[in-house]
């Protein structure tokens, strides 16, 4: 693998220091990706209120970038999301904000409620917001369909990541992929291991920056999503997520693959 | 319901640290490279698997890319920082539970293979280590979880089974034995498995010139397995001293003499069965004389006996229990035990055939600091973990903390807590689900709640998936191994039944009766308690009975194996497949039965 330093450096997580003196500077536009209910009770200060599930309901570039818009993000916006799921919801809010084409997104470097565990403030202020104007410049290269999947596969040098839990990675997954589950890309308290740490874990598992790598997981790209930023957090240049993920493959009657002669739900404990 | 009133959070003090840490620091970045060569096509195959079971890694079921790996706890001590960190670690590279063995490990199963190193890396942060966990090694120090609290024992052998546990970890003496060579210590005759193990080790002080001097019964060349032996005593006598000496010898004459062509007679038992009893006990004899005569000051057994504090931890002056529920006291009965310390109790908790969750390895660390006296928490023989020194006030509390968790299930001291191996969950050797068959064996038994029998409290159950005896069938009371059967054309499970086997003072091994279809072995052990109930003297449990029939000697009407059988064939009879299709799928399956196995790895 490249040294560090020739990589070129995106920032995937803002520690909790950062956001604190940008909340403060008021240069930053935070996103709380819980749900509604949730949000209304406490919220880390400034935050805005776009639950996942709202997102969902439409994503397409057009609804997003009108979301965008009215949440008072424009272009040289600097964004930070953070969820109550490891981050994994949180990922799939950013990832689409880069999708339409905007560049300074990243992820609170925790959860919301080890942000509360650590006694920092939070209030439940809804913030008023100024509507913004933001261009649509979609990224393409960082999404896969299933068809592109299909083609990719087969190719040298592409590696399918499932991002499901280990169990259910052995009852079904898309032929090919690795299994390399949500949980073993976060510590105990942060959403992403340390960089050097996630560096000799995809080392191990033979995953570089000559790879293009595709990640999934169960069913709208939230615990991948979190997987793309892993891969991101260290330099790697080529990743992909199939948003629609396994939930679609099987709806369209794909391939899969299984785990065959071991009861190996049966050693659960469940 | 015990409902308790609130209250005040006392923050939890510090969890305590072993004495010894088992780890190497570097042996993660090593397993790592290997790992890497290996895949590269630059180590070969074979020389790959011997190193990767030398540090801990089994294969898995069918999938070669997956490992098992089998964390040791030398005399069974597991520390609360250490639970925390497998609780973590099976979480992120496991399926999100892990394994309690007979052995006093923890394995994590479906381990990436290329993860193993990680794995390794988080054991070395807390002083742990899997290596020599499989191999032809000095496999995991066995020690009674009751060592130091039971009533019967004459001293705790605990330091010793550490010492010991130290003395062969990485020694190269054993890195390259005829095959895996295991010890043993317990308390007394009847809380360990002396008999059922290479060297097995109960704590004796003999009165000398006035003076009590420590020693060990030391027992030899006994052992389960596809064929199992008992062991043999070596002298009356053996004193502390000669403890390092004895195994010494011991581990030299099998790494001289043992069969290293044969893999499947290759336990040391094997040599002292092919050689004779007395021949080999002059050996051993002869052989100490050399090693205590050439060996040095230096090779001491390094025997820490420096008590471990006890402190109880909570105090429970601020709470008060206003009702206990009657499960609590069911619970009690067939889960604490009594230690020789006034008000203290080992507490044993329940597992389903060993499995733990992770987040229940979360809870049992927290539970450790916050109800051990001791600070650190045992492993049991049956699949299970044992917190000691809970002071006899705080257990209300301590059962209410367990039913938050899902770890509250009674019975585990009784015959309702099955051992069953891993089976065809992961083992490649595996021709049935033996794994869910304890579990299976286990709701049924807490449904009808015979755990709350008297009866059967001494009994066991014991299920291998195969005749190799990972589930130790052949000391049971009741005890069951794996095999295929077939009405014409159709493949059902099935298991070879053994009864009266036991691992005590009178250590026998269970004698073969019938085979009985996995979908009837729940039938049939309730056919033969019923049994039981129609014959059994007054003064009778369970176990007393069988030992009878087993050795053809009762008086009632079942003299012997050939009556029960009599009665229990027409419960064992199969149906045709289009009466009856579920007969012909194993539990935990809904398609049809087939064996297939794969290289098993015990040997290598
Ligand atoms: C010929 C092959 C094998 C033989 C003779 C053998 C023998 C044994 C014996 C005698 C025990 C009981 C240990 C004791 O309590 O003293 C044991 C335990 C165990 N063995 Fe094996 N073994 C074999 C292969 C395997 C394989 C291939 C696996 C799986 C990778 C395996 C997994 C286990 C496990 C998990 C235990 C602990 C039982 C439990 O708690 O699940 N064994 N083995
Ligand atoms: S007894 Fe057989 S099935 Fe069970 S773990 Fe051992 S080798 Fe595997």
């Amino acid at each position: 693998m490249r040294r560090l330093s020739q990589e070129k450096i995106v920032k995937t997580t803002t520690d909790i220091e950062s956001l604190r003196s940008e909340i403060r500077d008021k240069s930053v536009r935070v996103i709380d990706v819980r749900r509604e209910e949730d949000y209304k009770k406490n919220h880390i200060p400034s935050a805005i209120n776009l639950p996942l599930a709202n997102l969902l309901s439409d994503d397409s570039p057009e609804r997003v970038v009108k979301l965008v818009n009215s949440m008072g993000i424009d272009d040289e916006t600097s964004v930070v999301v953070y969820d109550d799921t490891f981050g994994a919801l949180a990922s799939r809010v950013a990832w689409t904000l880069e999708f339409i084409g905007h560049t300074d997104v990243s992820l609170l470097e925790t959860t919301f409620s080890t942000w509360k565990s650590l006694g920092l403030e939070n209030d439940n202020k809804v913030p008023e917001i100024q509507s913004r104007e933001h261009s649509l410049k979609l990224k393409p290269e960082i999404l896969a369909t299933a068809g592109y999947l299909e083609s990719a596969k087969e190719k040298e040098g592409v590696i399918l990541v499932d991002n499901r839990e280990r169990l259910n990675f052995l009852e079904q997954h898309i032929p090919g992929a690795i299994s390399l589950p949500y949980r073993t890309l976060a510590t105990q308290d942060k959403i992403l291991r340390p960089k050097e740490d996630m560096r000799r874990l995809l080392d191990n598992r033979g995953i570089s920056r000559d790879s293009e790598i595709i990640t999934y997981c169960g069913s709208v790209g939230t615990l991948s999503g979190l997987a793309y930023y892993a891969l991101k957090s260290v330099g790697l240049p080529n990743a992909k997520l199939y948003v629609r993920s396994f939930k679609e493959w099987k709806s369209l009657s794909k391939p899969t693959e299984k785990q065959e002669d071991a009861n190996y739900w049966d050693l659960s404990a469940e | 319901m015990i409902v308790l009133t609130p209250k005040i959070m006392q923050s939890r003090p510090k969890s305590r640290k072993g004495k010894i840490n088992w780890a190497r620091s570097q042996e993660p970045d090593y397993f790592a490279n290997m790992v890497k060569l290996y895949r590269q096509g630059k180590y070969d195959a074979d020389s790959f698997r011997r190193f990767r079971l030398q540090h801990g890694a089994y294969g898995t079921r069918l999938a070669d890319d997956y490992a098992m790996v089998r964390v040791k706890f030398p005399a069974g001590e597991v520390y609360p920082h250490q639970l925390e960190k497998l609780s973590q670690l099976s979480e992120q590279f496991s399926i999100g539970s892990a394994h309690f063995s007979t052995r006093e490990n923890i394995q994590l199963h479906w381990v990436v293979l290329e993860d193993v190193s990680e794995i390794f890396r988080g054991l070395a942060e807390v002083g742990l280590t899997s290596r020599e966990a499989c191999g032809n090694s000095v496999r995991n120090v066995m020690c009674s979880p009751l060592s130091g609290v039971c009533p019967n024992e004459e001293f705790d052998s605990t330091p010793y089974a550490l010492a010991t546990a130290r003395f062969f970890l990485r020694n190269p003496m054993a890195q390259n034995l005829p095959r895996k060579f295991k010890f043993n210590f317990t308390c007394c005759e009847k809380h360990g498995m002396v008999r059922m193990v290479d060297v097995g080790l109960i704590p004796q002080i003999r009165q000398q010139d006035g003076s009590a001097q420590k020693g060990f019964k030391i027992f030899l060349g006994g052992g389960l397995g596809n064929r199992s032996f008992v062991g043999h005593q070596l002298e009356e006598f053996t004193p502390e001293e000669d403890l390092l000496y004895t195994s010494i010898a011991v581990v030299r004459i099998f790494d001289r003499l043992g069969d290293r062509k044969n893999l499947a007679r290759n336990r040391m038992r094997y040599l002292v069965n092919d050689m004779g009893w007395e021949k080999f006990q002059n050996l051993v004899l002869k052989e100490r004389a050399i090693v205590r005569a050439t060996q040095s000051v230096v090779t001491k057994l390094n025997v820490d006996d420096t008590p471990n504090k006890i402190l109880r931890p909570v105090k429970i002056s601020d709470e008060s229990i206003s009702s206990i529920s009657d499960g609590y006291f069911r619970w009690l009965k067939g889960n604490a035990f009594k230690q020789k310390q006034k008000d203290y109790y080992s507490v044993f908790i329940t597992l389903e055939a060993g499995d733990i969750t992770s987040n229940q390895l979360h809870m049992l660390s927290e539970l450790t600091q916050d109800f051990s006296s001791e600070g650190v928490a045992r492993c049991g023989f049956t699949q299970n973990i044992a917190l000691r020194y809970v002071h006899e006030d705080d257990l209300p509390r301590l059962y209410s903390e367990l039913l938050k968790s899902g770890l509250a299930k009674s019975g585990s001291l009784t015959m309702s807590a099955p051992i069953g191996c891993s089976g065809t969950t992961s083992c490649n050797l595996a021709l049935t689900n033996s794994h869910r068959l304890a579990k299976e064996i286990q709701r049924k038994f807490l449904e009808l709640r015979l755990d709350e029998d008297d009866d059967l409290r001494e009994s066991s159950i014991k299920i291998s998936g195969c005749p190799n005896s990972c589930g130790q069938h052949g000391i049971a009371t009741i005890g069951f191994f794996g095999g295929g059967a077939r009405l014409e054309k159709d493949m059902y499970p099935n298991y070879m039944m053994q009864l009266g086997g036991r691992s005590d003072g009178e250590t026998m091994l269970g004698i073969s009766s019938i085979r009985v279809p996995a979908k009837r072995v729940i039938s049939v052990i309730l056919k033969i308690i019923e049994l039981f109930k129609q014959n059994k003297k007054p003064e009778d449990d369970l176990k007393s009975w069988i030992h009878r029939v087993a050795n053809g000697i009762d008086d009632s009407e079942i003299k012997s194996i050939e009556d029960i059988k009599k009665v229990l064939t027409p419960l064992t009879t199969p149906p045709l497949k289009t009466e009856d299709s579920d007969f012909y799928s194993d539990y935990g399956s809904d398609t049809s039965y087939h064996t297939k196995t794969g290289k098993g790895e015990c040997a290598a």
